[in-house]
């Protein structure tokens, strides 16, 4: 990878080197700006960060993963995005694209997190295994866990790209037989900017390293530490399926002529409701699409523990530790058909045990009832 | 046997507040639970009338949202009636921290609900106002509801601008994300219904095998009690005296 070499380049100068023409640099600040969130006029801010600002060097960790973050990162729909991280932002370190291998490639990182230290930006991809030592991912015969401690020491700040290494993923999900977790749990002393998903919108990152590089300052976080700006709505509020939901239009079953409509797919257990992601506005492959709009319900991908809300397919999950289809509905009606049947067997037994009591109350009734005078 | 029925004097148990709290409740309750199931688990009532055109489901939600908001007022109200209402009505029957409270208890579950014979007859036994268990069982409730208010709000905060429900916006994070927390709200109705069932055929038991009015007392609000827990005062007891004296053994023709 080119890393050294472009260092004391501003962004502007390394896009316009890649052959970019100005043109499309400014369409990219105004679409970014647009991105983000922020007002037009910002534009201005953003191009002018872009041509004075040094690039910021990122390190990126793989651990327990299936790179399909990586995957959708390369597949961001301005080619200015990627190229913007790969060749301009300059991604120092990356296992699965970068060029060199085996020692040069660790030292690379190594040169390049001392030259940097305290200034560049990490992101991790991946789960983190704790058990055993953290036996189960090693890379270059270092655990994760020894890894990621080194490599965030000197790190401005975290971006966790991907439901893994924000949430912990699939492999924390139950039981979780390596004992994953997310960074958070052990980078304790670094800002960390979770970027949920299964995987995660790949402009989200390109946003956060442009808006460290525009105002220095981290972007606003929710309460789970997530951008505001991506992750402030659920999927439910921006879906253009909602009218469906409000007017109670809903596809009972794939195939139908409900979902050929493309009613609303909240009984199909879309998790739409429950989900804060911003698919519904900018959509993938170019706006292409989302899962919604595709006639498939939202799976919750950017949510916590999304793999054991299980089954996807419906509202409602099982209970953990039951057996296989044992909702909170069906336990529900076990227990009330239980009080009802207490509640019947209580009242032949009242009849049976009080029955003195209850022939004394009748008889003083009678008698009283043949003394009314009349 | 006797050929007299005990007498009985009405006693004023549950003022006009608590009754008015009590029936809002079961409306509340009712509209509560019929959509909330209706919004966990719509009905397809799918015709092919265009989006535009109904708004139905929004409209259950949106009484789901209203019944929250009075059910929570109501709630705070029968607090604050708790320390401002009359004895039966006050807080104190609610915690059975007293050694009369755990032993009510201990007679009720004896007699009440395992059958038991009273042997002892004892008049203090028998309750005016709740008995302590069923009172604790409100506390119990209490609590129920409260779990239903925080999650309820927690997940309406998002959906919402004003400053009450935006206050929960704590509740999602801190029990692990909307799914989790739609679920407790969920498993929660189901304990509701199960102490509804319970609640009114206690009621009714109670009516059935005591017959002092303890069905009707949540609308007149009058239970009535065996005339000698009353006290009586010094003229009642010589007027009553008075009258025996002057009507000699009428009463035993």
């Amino acid at each position: 990878m080119k890393n050294s070499v472009k260092k004391e380049e501003t962004y502007y100068e390394s896009i316009i080197k890649q052959g970019y023409t100005r043109r499309e640099f400014i369409k990219f600040a105004t679409y970014m700006t647009a991105f983000m969130g922020l007002k037009f006029s910002a534009v201005g801010q953003i191009m002018e960060a872009l041509e004075t600002k040094k690039r910021i060097p990122v390190i990126w960790e793989h651990f327990q993963e299936c790179t399909g973050c990586s995957e959708s990162f390369i597949r961001s729909d301005h080619p200015l995005v990627a190229d913007l991280i790969f060749d301009h932002i300059s991604l120092d370190y990356t296992d699965t694209l970068m060029a060199a291998a085996g020692h040069n490639a660790e030292e690379a990182k190594q040169a390049s997190m001392k030259e940097n230290y305290g200034k560049y930006i990490l992101v991790v991809e991946g789960a983190i295994p704790t058990k055993n030592n953290g036996v189960y991912c090693t890379i270059a015969g270092r655990t994760a866990v020894d890894i990621i401690k080194e490599s965030a020491e000197g790190a401005a700040a975290i971006i966790t790209f991907g439901s893994c290494s924000s949430y912990g993923g699939v492999q924390a999900a139950s039981p979780n037989p390596t004992g994953s977790v997310p960074v958070d749990k052990i980078i304790k002393n670094k800002p960390i900017i979770k970027v949920p998903g299964c995987p995660p919108i790949s402009e989200v990152m390109t946003a956060i390293v442009l808006h460290y590089a525009t105002f220095e300052t981290l972007p606003e976080l929710d309460s789970q530490g997530r951008p505001k700006q991506f992750y402030g709505k659920r999927v439910h509020d921006s879906c253009y399926r909602r009218p469906y939901f409000d007017a109670g239009l809903f596809v009972e079953s794939f195939d139908s002529e409900e979902a050929k409509k493309g009613y609303c797919l909240y009984k199909m257990g879309c998790r739409g409701p429950v989900t804060y992601n911003s698919c519904g506005t900018t959509g993938w492959n170019n706006g292409v699409s989302f899962p919604v709009k595709s006639g498939y319900p939202c799976i919750g991908c950017s949510e916590n523990n999304f793999w054991d809300n299980s089954p996807f397919y419906k509202r409602l999950e099982n209970i953990p530790g039951t057996s296989i289809e044992a909702t909170a509905d069906k336990i529900g009606k076990i227990i009330l058909g239980t009080a009802a049947a207490g509640a019947a067997a209580h009242t032949i037994a009242t009849n049976v045990l009080k029955k003195k009591e209850l022939k004394e109350n009748e008889c003083m009734g009678e008698i009283n009832e043949n003394r009314i005078k009349e | 046997m006797k050929a007299n029925t005990y007498n009985y004097k009405r006693v004023y148990v549950w003022e006009l507040p608590v009754r008015i709290f009590h029936w809002t409740t079961v409306i509340s309750m009712a509209v509560l639970i019929t959509t909330g199931f209706v919004i966990a688990d719509p009905p397809a009532i799918n015709s092919s009338s265009e989006a535009f055109n109904s708004y139905w489901f929004g409209t259950v939600r949106l009484f789901h949202f209203s019944a929250a908001f009075i059910l929570i007022a109501n709630l705070l109200f029968r607090i604050y009636w708790a320390f401002a209402g009359n004895r039966f009505a006050n807080w104190r029957n609610f915690i059975p921290y007293t050694k009369k409270g755990i032993q009510n208890i201990l007679y009720v579950l004896k007699v009440d609900i395992f059958l038991q014979k009273d042997k002892k007859h004892k008049l203090s036994d028998i309750s005016i106002g709740h008995n302590y268990l069923a009172a604790f069982s409100y506390t119990i409730m209490t609590l129920f509801f409260v779990i239903q208010v925080i999650t309820g709000l927690g997940l309406y905060a998002d959906n919402s601008s004003w400053w009450l429900p935006k206050m929960f916006h704590f509740v999602v994070p801190l029990l692990g994300g909307d799914i989790k927390v739609r679920y407790i709200h969920h498993i929660f109705t189901w304990l509701f219904l199960v102490f509804i069932l319970i609640h009114v055929y206690l009621v009714l038991y109670h009516d059935y095998v005591e017959a002092r009015g303890e069905v009707s007392a949540m609308v007149s609000g009058f239970k009535f009690v065996r005339a000698e827990r009353i006290k009586e005062t010094e003229e009642e007891i010589i007027e009553k005296t008075e009258k025996q004296m002057w009507n000699g053994d009428t009463e035993d023709e």
